[in-house]
């Protein structure tokens, strides 16, 4: 059984206030140069889905598949 | 399900500023319900007006937007038609406490089983900034320019002193807490009132100068102080040493009491009592009539 992993981020939804840049205690997310935030470093990740829980525009999205 | 499946998508995005912690509270309402595994269909959330207020256009559930402060009569009346539903009223500061103050302190009285949430940002967001009922002491408003020159109230002793039965504070920072204390309450049976403090960067945070929305939730981390747990009567203990934080917020669950709930006491006194005395008098009438 395999696990994948990723972080996705609507940028339509993204409004930019970068609490979830902030409070990611990894430092794996970013402002891009149009203000929105993206995966900047997904090997850091610890996928602990503080980001997704505090952003207030449900643009982060922590995606865990399972496949065997 | 997702916790976007509660989600009304074709609205979003939604209408709050960027950092607005509003959104937060949806987002960790949303996980509430999810965890729970309630059903929309026995969803009803009732609302006033205020940018708080705005979260039922979101909620894919039974929404009433309704008016500025009267949400919980309006969350009453369904209540006690379909006690079977969960109810949850997400209120302002100003819906609930200022305008609506009256309808809070009575719901909380009559321990009637719904959920409200009092989402604090210190300020009237939506009508531009002016201060609130918990607006500090000396702190500024739009109404305000040389700061307020009176006293706060605190939800939680207000909460109290009116008799809800379950009362929690938690702030946008503690979204994972928060989560878990909204499906606490919901399922708590009676008046459970949840304050989140959560920031209004745009009025409150500009005017007081406390930064954008990632340093007012800086602030939420650091002056938060855990309650302690609850005893056998189900009240926390309060233990803050002053020294320790500047301006410190006592977060937790400071009270979960299981008392008479209105809908079930009234049910019980009146409508049991009131359908046998009316079948007698029908049984009655019927065999007088038979008599003749
Ligand atoms: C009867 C009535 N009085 C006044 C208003 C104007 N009004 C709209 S929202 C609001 C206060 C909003 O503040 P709050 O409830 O704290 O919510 P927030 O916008 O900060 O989330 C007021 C006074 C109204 N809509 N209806
Ligand atoms: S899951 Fe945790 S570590 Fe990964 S980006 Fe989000 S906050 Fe950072
Ligand atoms: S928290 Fe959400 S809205 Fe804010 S920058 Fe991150 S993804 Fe964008
Ligand atoms: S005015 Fe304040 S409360 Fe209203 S949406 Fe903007 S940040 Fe939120």
């Amino acid at each position: 059984m395999s696990t994948s992993r990723r972080i996705e981020i609507n940028p339509d939804w993204c409004k930019g206030c970068n609490i979830c840049v902030a409070f990611c205690p990894k430092q794996v997310l970013a402002l891009d140069e149009r203000g929105k935030a993206y995966v900047a470093n997904v090997d850091a990740c610890i996928w602990c889905r503080e980001c997704e829980l505090r952003c207030p525009d449900f643009a982060v999205t922590v995606v865990v598949e399972r496949a065997s | 399900m997702a916790v976007t499946d509660y989600l009304r998508k074709r609205f979003m995005p939604h209408i709050w500023c960027p950092g607005c912690g509003h959104g937060i509270i949806m987002r960790a309402l949303l996980s509430a319900v999810e965890k729970l595994g309630l059903d929309k269909n026995d969803i009803v959330m009732a609302s006033g007006i205020g940018c708080s207020a705005r979260m039922l256009g979101y909620v894919d559930a039974h929404t009433m937007h309704t008016l500025h402060g009267r949400a919980l009569a309006f969350a009453t009346g369904v209540k006690m038609a379909r006690p079977d539903l969960t109810v949850v009223v997400p209120m302002g500061d100003g819906d609930a406490l200022a305008i609506g103050g009256n309808h809070f302190i009575h719901a909380a009285r009559r321990n009637i089983d719904m959920t409200a949430i009092v989402m604090n940002n210190s300020t009237y967001g939506m009508t531009g900034g002016q201060y609130s009922p918990t607006t500090g002491c000396g702190e500024y408003g739009t109404t305000a320019p040389y700061g307020t020159v009176v006293q706060p109230f605190d939800t939680v002793e207000l909460a109290s002193a009116a008799g809800a039965s379950f009362i929690a504070r938690t702030t946008t920072y503690h979204a994972r807490e928060m989560a878990r204390i909204l499906a606490d309450a919901i399922r708590h049976p009676g008046f459970s009132v949840v304050e989140v403090l959560t920031q209004c960067p745009t009025y409150y945070g500009r005017k007081n100068a406390k930064g954008d929305a990632v340093e007012m939730m800086e602030g939420f981390r650091d002056c938060a102080v855990p309650v302690g747990p609850l005893d056998d009567s189900g009240h926390a203990t309060v233990t803050i040493d002053p020294e320790a934080v500047d301006a410190p917020i006592p977060i937790g669950v400071f009270r979960k009491e299981v008392r008479a709930e209105y809908c079930d006491a009234y049910r019980r006194q009146v409508i049991e009592p009131a359908e046998a005395a009316a079948a007698a008098s029908a049984a009655a009438s019927a065999a007088a009539g038979g008599e003749q």
